[in-house]
């Protein structure tokens, strides 16, 4: 069992987290420009990298979404914080 | 010298002390250019390569491989082959799959060990098996077959499942799909190779692709670690990896890799002679014909490359097993293993063209690609041959994800993606 760090509650196991999504995207404001295309790059595209990725995750016991930054290939974590903190 | 297979050519060699066996395919060195070239040595490439030179008159073509062929998730699967789907545009796809598994041994003059035993998900309430109900009709109406089960008819396919009082799933009927079963996965891989090879394909192994050749906007071949290799078009067909590869192709794909990991007991006596899958579990379990109890169940919750399994799903598929057969409690595990798979927002395949004019796209296939070897390698040549969508792929273009109309198999069949 791999324990993930969420920033409010520390390290817990990996079964209390559920991946949200990819980090960095913008959602396409107004909601009504950009067309079909943008919205699907926004809803479906990923990155999906192989290695070093930024991602959402929530922690479902304590219901906060967080930036975890992990490795796809090794699963080890460099770290997490809070979203709208630099980490 | 032995080319075909047979019993006779077996008996023959075996007189001979079997040294006229020649070996199933050539290893040449890559050619600086082909009329088509094939990413990815696992089951959809090799068929997708035979089929080009069979339905198309394409022989000028390369399977490029990175690792060995069907080192992938061909070799990775539980090797189940089923279309027990809910949507008419999925049954039309796997069942044209299956189909082609039926003749498929005869056709590659290989021994592919289809069994056709069937597959039954159980169901565990009436509410499920309203729901099991509308999943048979719906699959009537595309035209597979299916059956409505009680719970004495599963009983008889399968008398080991828990028949206990207390059991937290019990058995109320459930789906059968008589012509599912199951094939040898090597097999399928390997005869694909063969028949490719005998109409003059080329496969080269231990060859990374490292990026793509682009002119004029098009993908004009393919860079690899043993060189250049020009192309007048490329396919893609490489599962779980399908990300890392667009992205040297420039784009982006709705595409999430996941671990999907599956663990195989002692081989023990025959016991068990069909597939079973639990609606309540996400289990679903068959013995392969050694004898082994094969288990397999949903992803790891991770995003992952890793092509190994966390032990809290292992956990869960296994105390699933124990909760339908309680006997399996005895069992010892004897491996466990796991492969990257495509996970796509509408548990649907991708095939089509590319952002990338020139480059093809058969990925996506998440949890059920092996199954759709055949139907994947046949769609993927007529998509590259001809330059446009056979019917039965057009559905599954990537232009799925801009118009809305996705097939939306994670909620229409029921099965654990």
């Amino acid at each position: 069992m791999q324990r993930f760090p969420c920033p409010f509650c520390g390290p817990r196991d990996e079964t209390e987290f559920h991946f949200a999504a990819e980090a960095g995207k913008t959602r396409p404001e107004p909601a009504g420009e950009g067309g079909a295309e943008r919205w699907a790059e926004y809803l479906h595209l990923k990155k999906n990298p192989k290695g070093p990725t930024r991602e959402i995750w929530v922690h479902t016991t304590c219901g906060e979404f967080f930036l975890m930054e992990r490795d796809t290939l090794t699963h080890q974590v460099a770290g997490s914080s809070a979203l709208g903190v630099q980490s | 010298m032995t080319r075909r297979y047979s019993a006779f050519s077996l008996f023959r060699e075996g007189l001979r002390g079997h040294t006229g066996w020649q070996p199933a395919w050539r290893s040449p060195d890559p050619k600086p250019a082909y009329d088509a070239v094939i990413i990815g040595g696992g089951g959809h490439g090799l068929a997708t390569a035979y089929y080009l030179a069979k339905n198309h008159g394409m022989r000028n073509v390369a399977v490029i491989e990175k690792g060995w062929l069907g080192g992938g998730n061909t070799g990775r699967n539980t090797t189940t082959i089923r279309s027990n789907y809910f949507y008419p545009e999925s049954v039309a796809l796997y069942d044209f799959a299956l189909k082609l598994y039926e003749g498929l041994g005869r056709e590659l003059n290989y021994n592919i060990m289809f069994s056709q035993r069937g597959v039954v998900t159980v169901a565990h309430s009436e509410a499920e098996m309203e729901i099991a109900a509308r999943i048979v009709n719906a699959m009537q109406i595309n035209g597979t077959d299916a059956e409505l089960l009680g719970p004495d008819a599963v009983f008889d396919k399968a008398p080991l499942l828990n028949r206990g009082p207390k059991a937290r799933y019990p058995v109320f009927g459930g789906v059968w799909q008589g012509r599912a079963g199951g094939a040898r996965h090597d097999a399928v891989a390997w005869g694909y190779a063969r028949a490719a090879d005998g109409f003059g394909v080329d496969i080269i192994q231990n060859c990374e692709v490292t990026g793509f050749i682009v002119e004029n906007g098009r993908c004009a071949g393919v860079e690899t670690s043993r060189g250049s290799i020009r192309a007048g078009a490329v396919g893609l067909a490489v599962a779980g990896h399908s990300g890392v590869l667009a992205e040297k192709a420039g784009f982006a794909l709705p595409i999430q890799s996941y671990s999907l990991q599956a663990m195989v007991s002692e081989p023990v006596k025959p016991c068990l002679d069909t597939v079973v899958l639990y609606l309540g579990t996400g289990t679903y379990l068959f013995q392969s014909d050694k004898g082994e109890i094969v288990v397999g169940g949903g992803l790891d919750r991770v995003p992952s490359y890793a092509q190994r399994g966390n032990p809290p799903m292992q956990r869960t598929v296994l105390s699933g097993m124990l909760e339908m057969f309680p006997s399996f409690g005895q069992l010892k595990m004897l491996r466990q293993w796991a492969g990257n798979v495509d996970v796509v927002p509408d548990s649907s395949p991708i095939i089509g063209p590319s952002p990338l004019p020139g480059l093809f796209l058969n990925c996506g296939w998440g949890t059920g690609g092996f199954k759709s070897i055949t139907a994947g390698g046949w769609l993927m040549a007529h998509l590259i041959a001809t330059g446009s969508h056979h019917e039965i792929s057009r559905p599954f273009d990537l232009d799925r994800f801009a118009t809305g109309r996705l097939v939306d198999e994670a909620a229409g069949s029921g099965i654990a993606h």
